[in-house]
């Protein structure tokens, strides 16, 4: 801990994670005070009105987060330090306390949540018109949970936040979902529901197990501080079961295999912008909470377990990129492909060296813009079209010259070509899983081939041959919103790619911090 | 002289007895428009004994020789019954005069039930117990069957009171087992007998019998059966009243008979309780799955949630205890919010039971449709809402107890529960449209809804703290 944060005396970050809050607050707001008639309806043009402003409250609020968020991380933030900055507490309930805080690790996904939302709120300017208002709401709440999620620096709070971002992800799938009907359980019910439902049940279920872990870690030391918990030895015993259910939750939010099914249904169904933080960001608090929670507060069970987690990971890099290869929808094929991609992440942040957790930490940062560059991109044809299934598509690069250059360069980010941001990750991953179990390396290489196998086959089927289809005839071109969303995905993608090293050396600092944690766990209990 | 004295720590139950009896007497010499002014009277009398027990608040004595005790615990449950009556009157006001129900004596048993919950949750002794449980039910009795043109809600009245005439009979037989072997009807008398090898198998089966009494009043499963029955049939106002300050009531009820009577033989009840709240959990979460009426819906959740607070009280000790208070207190509110939103469910001049009816509520009513998600994901026990304070409290304590398991089954429990929660939820949000409620007039009813709401989220980020301590304070004077 340093006094940065004392210096500022200003509570960043509590200012930067509840802001969104207001925004939603100010839109409910907003639409209260609308004209209405007698039976409480509102005229359309109102809810035009009505509408638009939402808009510009959410672009607003979200922009202003990002702004603030890059000024504090200039000016109040100082990457070489490895504790956590900026920390700001508050009594609350005995041995909990509000407490929030960054270093390294969470400054990053801060600031990428803070740059994903703006661009969700653009992407979804004009494809969402059903209750518009709902929608940004539902956004600038979830906006507030997930920064809350990075910044929390106590077991409890952090808990509230990560769970409470269910909510609105649930309310987005089910509300701004896709059509279609699935029967389930004797009920028939629209698959966007179906979808919500699973993503909301599998999530819950796996917390619920690390809740009892988080309440048995109160009653034994009466703090739920991160910080101490991370200096605090368990004994090995113990470790076992807790990190067992901390993994349940943390594996499901990842997701991994066995435990993914939930994603590609959520993706499929979820509205693009939905989709995109589901990419981008959700999925990180899973790498997040092993890196934060697992990690340094049970190594010796982290070590023990690490060959399950391998195993695990390696299965999921195959088998679900195998899977990616039959998917007749482009949005699952990209799910599967995530899934895959999240397998590299828990092979390197299990390999307890340098090299994997910052490639692990680095393949989420660049996972992040690939992926969510990618459903953009689906989004963008989606909108054309409302059809995700690749067999309606050929032949787009005729008429959609920029389009294909856009999906090109982010398919081959996500195939791992040197120079995109995704191979610096995958590279260093496998670098560091050579280290510790060369046969999961190689296992885990096999996951490169058939990414550029489903990727590329993605690829030629939607953009390459004949332009036979009639409804593709008349299909436009990227418009200059969706180029500059893209555009500006793709120079950080290319950044990040050719010189990666800034974002190392924001998080080298505090890796070194948990390795030595970590290190340091595994020695004290080997003495013992 | 020992008598006189005793009264004056009974004011608070003293004031609504006699403002019963006044209001008893107006009403019937005006008995044509009685209905609204005695309500209003009635719930100014409740909230001035509320009044009488905050300024009492921290005493602890007993009084008529030992038969109740005056303490933090009564207090606090009496401040949180007084509470939930007055807004059971207050919600039901609208509706009974939209069905013709409206009638003067509908405030006044209210008011004679709360002097029996008051009662009860200051009981120190088996009669005192037996007396002020049946003072309560009673009225409650009268009350489910208070509709008495309707099949449905006579029904409910005799099904409710020979089903408490059963569970009556156990406790006396449990009452009288434990005084032939204890020899005294005292409960620090009984508890200096009840040690931890001195408890004969004569006491613990006297033991189990009340317990079981008891357990049919909160309704844990396996004595839940009368629940939904009674909770479909009768007026909803009246369900929500049911669902309310009773099961507070009985559960500090519990909390004390078990704590201060047996408190050595912890290790006897505590598999019992924790069986019932294993089999309450389960029940009132995979049960309530098939409904398609709201108020058996809530029926089950409320069996499920009585097993949540149960498991607070298999840890006792003043964690545990301490953690049943939180957990009825969140629970009172929730339910007492999600009944007048059941009642605001008005179509056509009657009212919507089912939850087929609430489809597409999100763009008919928007603002109902926000409140009840909020109180759902509370009842579900969702983070950031309070319902997840009072299960956090309640595992908490089981876990530090070293009763993990419970723990692991009650969260995967609540994991299950969460599933017909949802539903109601998708209903609202997911659907198409049905045909929208009536709008307008129930403000208090709006009020209701929309206080419990702030109370969920976000007051209890700030309140949980005050709650907290009450609750622990309270929770201690029982040891």
């Amino acid at each position: 801990m340093t006094d940065i944060g004392n210096e500022l005396s200003i509570p960043w970050l509590s200012l930067l994670t509840f802001a969104p809050l207001l925004g939603a607050l100010l839109i409910m707001f907003g639409r209260s005070m609308a004209k209405r008639d007698a039976n409480g309806a509102i005229a359309p043009d109102t809810q035009r009105d009505v509408d638009n402003s939402a808009r510009r409250v959410a672009l607003l609020f979200t922009v202003g987060v990002f702004i603030v968020s890059v000024f504090v991380y200039l000016s109040g933030y100082d990457p070489s330090i490895g504790g956590y900055q900026l920390v700001e507490e508050a009594a609350w309930l005995g041995g909990i306390n509000y407490k929030m805080g960054v270093d390294g690790i969470s400054v990053l996904f801060v600031l990428l949540t803070t740059f994903f939302f703006p661009i969700c709120v653009i992407a979804s300017w004009t494809s969402i018109k059903d209750r518009v208002s709902d929608y940004m709401i539902a956004f600038l709440v979830m906006e507030t949970l997930v920064l809350g999620v990075f910044c929390a620096l106590d077991l409890v709070v952090f808990y509230l936040f990560f769970e409470g971002s269910l909510i609105p992800m649930f309310l987005i799938i089910g509300v701004w979902g896709s059509k279609g009907v699935k029967e389930f359980a004797g009920y028939r019910m629209s698959s966007r529901v179906y979808a919500a439902i699973k993503f909301f049940l599998y999530t819950f279920i796996g917390s619920v197990l690390m809740l009892v872990a988080i309440l048995w870690m109160y009653a034994q030391t009466g703090t739920t501080d991160v910080p101490t918990l991370q200096q605090t030895n368990f004994p090995a015993g113990a470790q076992t079961w807790l990190w067992w259910a901390f993994f349940a939750s943390f594996a499901v939010k990842m997701p991994m295999w066995p435990v993914h099914t939930w994603l590609p249904d959520a993706h499929v169904q979820a509205p693009t912008a939905g989709s995109v933080i589901l990419a981008a960001i959700l999925l990180k608090m899973g790498g997040y909470g092993f890196l934060r929670f697992s990690l340094p507060m049970f190594p010796l069970a982290s070590a023990d377990f690490a060959p399950v987690v391998f195993a695990l990971s390696v299965v999921a890099i195959i088998y679900t990129s195998l899977v990616a290869l039959a998917q007749e929808d482009m949005k699952k094929l990209i799910a599967y492909s995530s899934v895959a991609h999240m397998g590299f992440v828990t092979m390197g942040i299990f390999t307890g060296t340098k090299q994997g957790i910052e490639g692990a930490l680095f393949q989420m940062i660049s996972h992040g813009f690939i992926s969510g560059a990618l459903f953009l991109c689906v989004g963008v044809v989606y909108d054309r079209m409302h059809t995700r299934e690749i067999a309606a598509y050929g032949g787009l690069v005729h008429r959609m010259p920029a389009y294909a250059f856009l999906f090109l360069f982010f398919t081959m980010g996500n195939v791992g070509l040197p120079g995109i941001s995704g191979f610096v990750g995958e590279f260093l991953t496998m670098a560091g899983a050579f280290k510790v179990n060369a046969w999961v390396a190689f296992f885990a290489a096999f996951g490169v081939i058939l990414s550029a196998a489903y990727a590329l086959r993605l690829f030629r089927q939607v953009m390459y041959g004949e332009l036979t289809k009639e409804p593709l005839m008349t299909i436009a071109d990227v418009n200059n919103r969706e180029l500059a969303l893209l555009g500006i995905l793709m120079l950080f993608a290319l950044y990040l790619g050719v010189y990666p090293h800034p974002a190392m050396a924001v998080f080298s600092p505090s890796v070194d911090l948990l390795m030595n944690n970590f290190n340091a766990g595994l020695l004290s209990a080997g003495g013992a | 002289m020992d008598v006189l004295g005793g009264l004056s720590q009974f004011i608070p139950e003293l004031a609504l007895i006699c403002g019963g009896m006044v209001l008893l007497i107006y009403g019937v010499f005006n008995e044509k428009n009685a209905g609204p002014t005695v309500s209003v009277a009635a719930i100014g009398v409740l909230l001035a004994a509320t009044l009488l027990v905050a300024a009492s608040y921290g005493q602890d004595t007993t009084v008529f020789a030992g038969a109740f005790k005056i303490d933090a615990f009564s207090s606090f449950s009496k401040i949180v019954i007084f509470a939930a009556a007055a807004f059971a009157i207050m919600m039901s006001d609208k509706y009974l005069s939209a069905d013709q129900l409206s009638r003067f004596e509908y405030p006044i048993l209210i008011l004679f039930a709360a002097v029996g919950m008051a009662l009860m949750v200051s009981a120190n002794d088996l009669i005192a117990l037996y007396m002020s449980i049946e003072t309560q039910s009673l009225a409650l009795y009268i009350l489910a069957a208070f509709n008495r043109d309707s099949r449905r809600s006579t029904e409910a009245g005799l099904k409710y009171f020979v089903l408490g005439a059963l569970s009556s009979g156990l406790l006396l037989y449990g009452a009288s087992l434990v005084y032939g072997f204890a020899g005294s009807t005292s409960f620090d008398a009984i508890a200096k007998v009840a040690t931890a090898d001195g408890a004969g198998p004569g006491l613990i089966i006297g033991l189990v019998f009340l317990i079981c009494g008891i357990a049919f009043k909160v309704s844990a499963a396996p004595f839940h059966m009368w629940t939904p029955d009674v909770y479909e049939g009768a007026p909803t106002p009246v369900t929500a009243f049911f669902a309310a300050a009773p099961k507070f009531a009985a559960m500090a009820l519990f909390a004390r008979a078990l704590v201060g009577a047996f408190p050595e033989a912890i290790d006897d009840w505590r598999p019992v309780i924790a069986m019932l709240a294993v089999a309450s959990m389960a029940v009132g979460s995979f049960s309530a799955i098939v409904q398609t009426n709201i108020k058996r819906l809530m029926a089950y959740s409320s069996i499920g949630h009585m097993g949540f607070a149960l498991a607070g009280l298999a840890v006792g000790g003043p964690a545990g205890v301490s953690a049943v208070l939180i957990y009825m207190s969140i629970y009172v509110v929730m339910t007492v919010g999600v009944f007048a939103c059941i009642l605001l469910m008005r179509r056509r001049g009657g009212n919507s039971e089912a939850i087929a009816d609430l489809a597409g509520l999100s763009d008919t009513d928007k603002s109902l449709a926000l409140i009840i998600t909020i109180l759902f994901f509370s009842l579900a026990g969702v983070p950031p809402t309070g319902g997840f304070f009072g299960k956090f409290f309640v595992f908490g304590a089981a876990v530090e107890a070293g009763m993990i398991w419970l723990a692991v089954i009650g969260v995967l429990m609540s994991a299950v529960a969460a599933f017909y929660y949802l539903r109601v939820i998708w209903v609202m949000w997911f659907d198409e449209p049905a045909a929208a409620f009536e709008r307008g007039g129930a403000a208090h009813l709006g009020f209701t809804a929309i206080v419990a709401a702030l109370l969920m989220i976000p007051g209890f980020w700030f309140l949980i703290g005050p709650l907290k301590s009450a609750a622990d304070n309270a929770a201690m004077a029982l040891f």
